[in-house]
């Protein structure tokens, strides 16, 4: 089985967020960046199909130079090859210019199965993997739990609302979305590290692919939400803040 | 130019959430002064589109075929894709549903749009609508513009809109047949099911003590159990926490697990990311209790402690333990 795996680099979860001096984006200088977890489960669920049916996973990152990191570490984690998408200021990309640029960056790959986390912890659309296979022509399915292969197709677990799943059946090749938490996430080993620096990343450009950021939505500005409900913070040391806790609880909402 | 809301239905059940759709398309609607039409697709929806053509609309679009009996992208898109082309609306309104991400970004694709997904709220400026998103999992929000001609699409997320604010009214169906054929559809939906889980219902547990990331380990966890004892309350978590099968998937609380409305939610070291927060925001108290004062959970919770949770819980539980 070809697997692309495509992939995406965000700021860190636990990162204190400023907006940006143009406030149509955040500050970037300081933060430090981690692989979309979502998409780190996408790799993974690549990683366990060819352990189990054999062939090759390819990442595929747009993102700025800095994203290198992230390529080299699904590499580590024995990704064979991979393609970087070069780009500076892809945050003024919306998500079909985005999905544009990877369809034909891996086009002439031909793969049998594209997958990709269900959406970005950063921007959150959850719309990079559809777009990517309607531009492609693939029959696709969203918020995967489990893949099995048929011959020449796929049987997939979806998750719906509320508890239901359901599974779908699809021809090869096609394009899913998975969703987090669905396995255990490996960890590189030093071996795979040190493989992973002779392991090739080709890099292109978006002129190189004859993308441009069309846009048909954009981001005028970002902000701090504004509150919606009245929060009475609770301030002193542990004890004198559950002191005041307990006595609302007691008073006011009257539960204890 | 009009603005058509597209409701959802499952074997002939509406999705709530459409009724929210609606009422936002209204509220566009006088707000851009246009009209407002809503479409229903299924293998026969007439009962459905009877139901729906109680509200003010100035028509509702029954899109019938037997490829819709059961969803498929394919099938929706197709059948979408003809009706808009017929219609021309300005603006396309889902509720930002499963579903909805399944087929949506395919969907505005086919029209060389994209699809500004999870919209919480608008406002018009200059005659066009602009759209509020929340982006890194609630901390920040943006206001997004469409930048291209009609038709734009737009989804919106459960709870932005009020489904009470519907205008009710008379409007006439249009029965719509879309030309889809067999061989288009690729993929292949089995029978939706749900996977046996435990007796537990959080939804009657009159206090719920969730736990979150910030519990760090699963040998940690007594320290929230303790709590939830002291307060006679059900343990809950959010996805994570289940998904590292630290606590069982049945206690999850948010969009892929159950949805509560206790009298007392106590959030410990959740930072409240919207999958979590549209499964609790509808309690009735809310304490939060996160090391990050910056954390979207505050937003909805009545009660905020910025502290170290392994430094403020065992207290908090030392003090209910002393009240009662």
């Amino acid at each position: 089985m070809k697997i692309v795996v495509a992939l995406k680099q965000v700021p860190a979860r636990d990162s204190v967020l400023r907006v940006g001096s143009s406030a149509r984006w955040i500050q970037e200088d300081d933060l430090s960046y981690e692989v979309n977890e979502p998409d780190a489960y996408a790799l993974e669920a690549g990683l366990q199909l060819k352990e189990k049916h054999g062939g090759e996973v390819i990442v595929v990152s747009a993102g700025a130079a800095r994203a290198a990191q992230s390529i080299r570490e699904a590499l580590a984690k024995g990704a064979d090859r991979a393609i970087h998408i070069e780009e500076e200021g892809l945050d003024a990309w919306d998500t079909l210019g985005i999905a544009g640029l990877i369809a034909k960056a891996v086009e002439s790959e031909k793969p049998d199965l594209i997958l990709t986390g269900l959406q970005s912890d950063d921007l959150g659309y959850g719309q990079t993997g559809v777009v990517l296979a309607e531009l492609l022509g693939l029959p696709h399915a969203t918020i995967i739990m489990e893949v099995e292969k048929l011959d020449g197709a796929i049987k997939v677990k979806r998750e719906l609302e509320g508890g239901w799943f359901q599974h779908v059946e699809m021809p090869l090749p096609a394009l899913l979305t998975i969703q987090s938490g669905i396995s255990k996430l490996r960890y590189a080993t030093l071996m795979g590290i040190k493989r992973a620096k002779t392991k090739e990343v080709r890099r292109v450009t978006a002129a190189d692919l004859g993308a441009a950021p069309a846009q048909a939505m954009e981001i005028r500005r970002v902000y701090l939400p504004q509150k919606t409900k009245q929060t009475e913070m609770l301030d002193g040391n542990p004890k004198q803040a559950a002191a005041k806790l307990v006595e609302r609880l007691k008073f006011v909402v009257r539960v204890i | 130019m009009s603005i058509l809301a597209v409701l959802e239905q499952r074997g002939g059940t509406w999705n709530r959430q459409s009724w929210e759709t609606l009422a936002a398309a209204q509220q566009i609607g006088r707000e851009l002064g246009q009209p407002v039409a809503a479409a229903v697709l299924g293998g026969s929806v007439s009962a459905l589109a009877a139901e729906a053509a109680g509200r003010k609309l100035e028509k509702v679009y029954a899109v019938e075929h037997p490829l819709l009996e059961n969803y498929t992208p394919d099938g929706y898109t197709a059948a979408l894709e003809q009706l808009i082309r017929q219609v021309k609306p300005e603006l396309v309104l889902f509720p930002h549903t499963y579903q909805v991400r399944d087929f949506a970004p395919k969907l505005a694709t086919r029209f060389k749009r994209a699809l500004v997904s999870d919209a919480i709220a608008h406002r018009v400026e200059d005659g066009a609508p602009v759209l509020v998103r929340q982006l890194f999992q609630g901390k920040l929000n943006a206001d997004v513009r469409f930048t291209t001609a009609a038709p734009n699409f737009a989804s919106l997320q459960a709870g932005a809109y009020r489904a009470d604010a519907v205008e009710q009214g008379e409007s006439p169906v249009e029965k719509v047949t879309p030309e889809l054929a067999p061989g288009t559809i690729r993929t292949k939906p089995l029978e939706p099911f749900k996977e046996a889980r435990g007796g537990v219902d959080l939804t009657s547990a009159p206090v719920i003590v969730a736990v979150g990331r910030g519990i760090k380990d699963k040998d940690n966890l007594p320290v929230v159990e303790k709590l939830a004892q002291a307060l006679g309350a059900e343990l809950a978590a959010s996805r994570p926490i289940c998904d590292n099968g630290w606590l069982p998937m049945e206690r999850q609380v948010g969009s892929s697990g159950q949805t509560v409305s206790p009298k007392l939610y106590v959030a410990v070291g959740i930072s409240g990311a919207i999958q979590h927060l549209v499964g609790m925001k509808g309690s009735k108290t809310i304490v939060a209790i996160n090391k990050d004062a910056d954390a979207p959970i505050f937003e909805v919770a009545d009660y905020g402690i910025v502290a170290d949770l392994f430094e403020v819980v065992p207290a908090l539980t030392d003090e209910i333990q002393k009240a009662k």
